[in-house]
């Protein structure tokens, strides 16, 4: 058999192929969430609280199971109460209770959307018409849906028992705090005194939606003996199947989960919502059940990722050394703990060595919905605040942002405060590139001005298992258990075919369902072309020594006497030219007679994942009369490893900036003082549309990861992270005024401009006064 | 309730259903008739996943009811592709990698394809506007404008429908 060595030219990675899924989805083929019917299904349906915070005294349910075609009703009464901890899943903890009373309300409501009770009906109308008799008698609580109000020692309580961890000693009261983490490297105080220029400054962000464009939909299908199925929009079949067992009290060997096709998830599918209440649902009527949300229901039961206020401080000597930085993140959570500090703290600052760096953390409940996952939690508000003190500091200084990062950029080989090793880094290349752009060149007009912004993200690896098997003829079915978000089927069947040598469409990449294969994690945290990517050339590899094996039984040869290149074996060494070349094929087609079925697999636990680096540039064109920002020109510079399908990669890169750039100017979460959504639909939550957006360069950087066979790095979430802080320098440079809230939307840059002309502030661009 | 008996037109076979007064087109292309490549993404108009043409023009198929149908002539994803194969648009959308999920494409190819049916040579702005009411979270639009200049480089393939 050959060793491992890849050529540098490869045949199939790097090139722009047709995915294979789609044929599927441009004839309407493909299987999405709400696409899957089975025979005899209802129609399951929530009813939701219209209260932010109130006390459920009482449901009654009698009328709604007295129309004639509802079959079920449950309330949160139906479900098994849990321990109050988290539980291990894989390499992650979850606590099954706090989702289980996400998703069904015990005892009180706790956001605006906050489902109290589910039907199951003979069909939608009438589904509807038995939410409608539901009876709930509400105590109605105070609410909070603000952050800061949320934190004040009077503010309405949640979770009347919740002590905040992570402070010693501990409050002896409860309140709305869930936790305080504090990481600190030399001394904070000291590097201050030593700065020659300071920066400090307060920026706030408000709640945003991943903003998927399929809702969630799942059908549930559960058998007299019990055993159940479910088709659900997943990023991660395992994790649902862990979710539902553990929330319903199951075996997991009793619950099959199959992922549809999936209409984008960002984050927003990694968690369950419907998918357990139609498992009861089912499991009462003996009949399939299948939700499917509105918009609205997304918009108030699902998502959205924190809104934040962070205060930070940066220091520098005024050669541009930074000496100290102190960056104190209070996120916003929802109803439950679950905010992504972690990975907010992890990109704090860290393409940049500065010796003395603290960084604070809270996490806040208020009524809202519970935060989830949004691409690259927590690092588009972190970077936002980071690279906005950056650019002041680079303008202070008098120096480009570029300067400034190449005089204090991270050491290769050196751990991050976090706890992430720093290795094998392209922020140089990154750097190199984007400075090279004829972007940087364009001329700007009066109203007009250009951000930049850089960041690092770490990227993830994790549990992974797969499948591959040779066909009699020659061809392979490859079975990967993370759904397709995003062209993840066209770059494994080219790894496959790159790795066994035979022609990319011979190869067939399926997603499997939870019966099929081992644990997989999440398509998520930019770790699918990697950890898959690892798992498969394993599996791949698997394959050609099984084949190499049969091959030497055929030739009464040992295995290591066969060698094996572009789907050809052929004896190799001293017994070189002994036989004739055998094609994979006459291999395959001879398996009956050599031992059976041809059958590859490989699991990891995904090692090894390589941080990356991306640098954003922004045009910008305020208008002085509306308020409205135009995103004239944007180019985006990223360390992507190794691109395996360019196309899907840029198209990543692409994606998270115009989410960015969508959070940057309009997208929030408007609350009433009622406590209730106010933007519960697409007209109002208003998303980046064709017009608002120009052609998005993309600049791909390779600097390999070594530990990839193809070099890969993650690129799904790095491509979000500098785009709110590009666009927001961009603002300031056209202005001369920072914006220390986002979204700049119309209104709030109006009012912004209006104030400083009001002031005579000399800051504001002469165009603006 | 008695149901509505609908005759009309949908990619090229006469179809009949019934359904009642207040059910959207959206919902019988989908659930009765089984057609399920016209997507749902908001049920309010906002996103174009549901884009259908009837009678020559792109509707939100969300907005339109049932009973209007009648008499119509209606083409949705699954009639964009002919014997000939795919059409332009789609072959487009594949090979510049316009879908990333997938979801809003149906809705994109049934606008872009009667876009270029108007308008054979689009500028780029004229692609975004037409565009403008069908909403992508994935792409970015890059790759579906250039999805789309691409397909409007394909000779002949854009007559009206
Ligand atoms: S579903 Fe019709 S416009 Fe969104
Ligand atoms: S490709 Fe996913 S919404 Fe457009």
């Amino acid at each position: 058999m050959k060793d491992d060595s890849q050529p540098a030219d490869y045949r199939w990675v790097g090139k722009r192929l047709d995915r294979p899924d789609g044929a599927d989805k441009v004839t309407g083929r493909a299987r999405f969430g709400a696409d899957i019917h089975l025979p005899g299904e209802l129609v399951g349906k929530c009813l939701l609280s219209p209260h932010p915070h109130a006390r459920i005294l009482r449901i009654d349910t009698g009328k709604a199971r007295a129309l004639p075609g509802v079959k079920a009703v449950v309330t949160g009464a139906d479900f098994p109460v849990l321990e109050d901890r988290p539980t291990p899943v894989a390499d992650y903890a979850f606590n099954l209770w706090d989702q289980a009373r996400t998703l069904m309300a015990r005892d009180k409501v706790l956001f605006d959307g906050h489902p109290v009770a589910a039907v199951a009906a003979t069909t939608e109308d009438v589904a509807q018409q038995a939410l409608a008799l539901i009876e709930v008698a509400y105590e109605i609580l105070p609410h909070v849906t603000d952050l800061e109000a949320a934190m004040a020692p009077d503010a309405p309580l949640l979770h009347e028992t919740m002590i905040t961890t992570g402070v010693a000693p501990g409050p002896a009261a409860p309140s709305n705090i869930v936790a305080r983490t504090m990481l600190e490297r030399g001394n904070i105080d000291a590097g201050f005194e030593a700065a020659d220029i300071v920066v400090e400054r307060e920026f706030r962000s408000k709640p945003v939606h991943q903003g998927y464009i399929e809702p969630h939909a799942c059908i549930a299908s559960v058998a007299e003996d019990g055993r159940a199925e479910l088709w659900t929009c997943t990023q991660g079949p395992w994790i649902d199947r862990a979710f539902c067992a553990g929330i319903l009290g199951w075996e997991m060997s009793d619950l099959k989960v199959v992922a549809t096709e999936i209409g984008g998830g960002f984050g927003g599918k990694l968690t369950v919502y419907d998918e357990p209440i139609a498992l009861r649902l089912s499991q009462l009527t003996r009949k399939p059940v299948r939700m499917v949300m509105t918009r609205s229901e997304v918009l108030r039961r699902t998502g959205p990722t924190s809104g934040s206020l962070y205060r930070v401080r940066l220091g520098a000597k005024s050669d541009g050394t930074l000496v100290a930085a102190d960056c104190e993140m209070i996120l916003e959570t929802g109803a439950f703990p679950g905010s992504p500090l972690g990975t907010a703290r992890a990109i704090a600052f860290t393409h940049l060595d500065i010796p003395n760096l603290r960084l604070s953390s809270a996490e806040v409940v208020s009524n809202r919905p519970s935060v989830q996952a949004y691409r690259a939690p927590g690092g588009p508000i972190t970077c936002y605040a980071q690279e906005s003190v950056m650019d002041e500091m680079a303008e202070k200084l008098g120096i480009s942002p570029f300067a400034l990062i190449r005089k204090n950029a991270v050491r290769e080989g050196t751990v991050s405060l976090a706890g992430f090793p720093l290795e094998n880094l392209g922020l140089a290349q990154v750097l190199d590139a984007a400075e090279a752009l004829e972007h940087l060149k364009t001329p700007l007009g009066p109203t007009q001005g250009r951000g930049i912004a850089t960041s690092y993200w770490k990227n993830g690896g994790g549990q992974t298992s797969v499948s591959a098997i040779l066909n009699e003829d020659g061809t392979v079915n490859v079975g990967i258990g993370t759904p397709d978000i995003g062209g993840l089927r066209a770059s494994v069947s080219m790894m496959v075919a790159e790795t066994m040598g035979v022609p990319y469409d011979k190869v067939t990449t399926t997603i499997a369902d939870t019966s099929q294969l081992g644990f997989n994690s999440f398509t998520a945290g930019s770790r699918t072309a990697y950890a898959v990517g690892l798992a498969v050339v394993g599996a791949s590899k698997d394959l050609i020594a099984q084949v190499c094996e049969r091959a030497a039984k055929m030739w009464d040869l040992p295995p290591e006497a066969v060698d094996y290149a572009d789907g050809m074996l052929r004896p190799a060494g001293p017994n070189a030219g002994a036989h004739d070349p055998v094609p994979l094929a006459t291999i395959a087609a001879g398996f009956a007679k050599s031992g059976g079925p041809i059958m590859g697999k490989f699991t990891t636990d995904g090692p090894g994942a390589g941080p990356n680096f991306a640098t954003h540039i922004a045009d910008v064109e305020v208008d002085p009369e509306t308020g409205g920002v135009t995103v004239l020109r944007y180019s985006i510079v990223v360390d992507v490893g190794r691109a395996i399908h360019p196309d899907y990669v840029e198209g990543q890169n692409q994606g998270g900036a115009a989410q960015g750039i969508g959070w940057a100017l309009n997208e929030e979460y408007v609350y009433g003082a009622d406590g209730r959504l106010q933007n519960t639909g697409f007209l109002d939550y208003r998303m980046p549309v064709a017009p608002d957006l120009p052609m998005i360069g993309c600049t791909l950087v390779e600097v390999p990861n070594p530990n990839h066979p193809f070099g890969v790095r993650g690129v799904g979430e790095v491509s979000i992270v500098p785009s709110v802080a590009a666009v927001a320098n961009a603002v300031k440079d056209a202005t001369g005024l920072r914006f220390f809230e986002i979204p700049m939307s119309p209104p709030r840059v109006l009012a912004r401009i209006a104030g400083a002309r009001a002031a005579k502030d000399p800051s504001l661009k002469p165009a603006f006064r | 309730m008695p149901k509505i008996h609908v005759t009309t037109t949908v990619n090229g076979g006469e179809t009949e259903f019934l359904c009642e007064a207040h059910h959207t087109l959206l919902s019988v292309l989908r659930d009765t008739l089984g057609l399920t490549g016209t997507k749902e993404g908001c049920g309010s108009g906002d996103c174009g996943a549901c884009s259908v043409n009837m009678n020559g023009r792109v509707v939100c198929a969300c907005l339109v009811l049932a009973p209007e149908a009648e008499g119509a002539t209606i083409e949705t994803v699954e009639g964009l592709a002919g014997e000939a194969g795919m059409h332009p648009v789609q072959r487009a959308f594949i090979e510049t990698a316009a879908l990333q999920c997938g979801f809003c494409t149906p809705g994109f190819m049934v606008a872009a394809k009667d876009l270029l049916a108007r308008n054979p040579d689009p500028s780029e702005t004229e692609i975004r506007y037409w565009l403008a009411g069908n909403l992508c979270r994935c792409t970015g639009y890059d790759k579906i404008v250039r999805a789309v200049q691409k397909a409007a480089r394909e000779p002949g393939r854009h007559a009206r429908t």
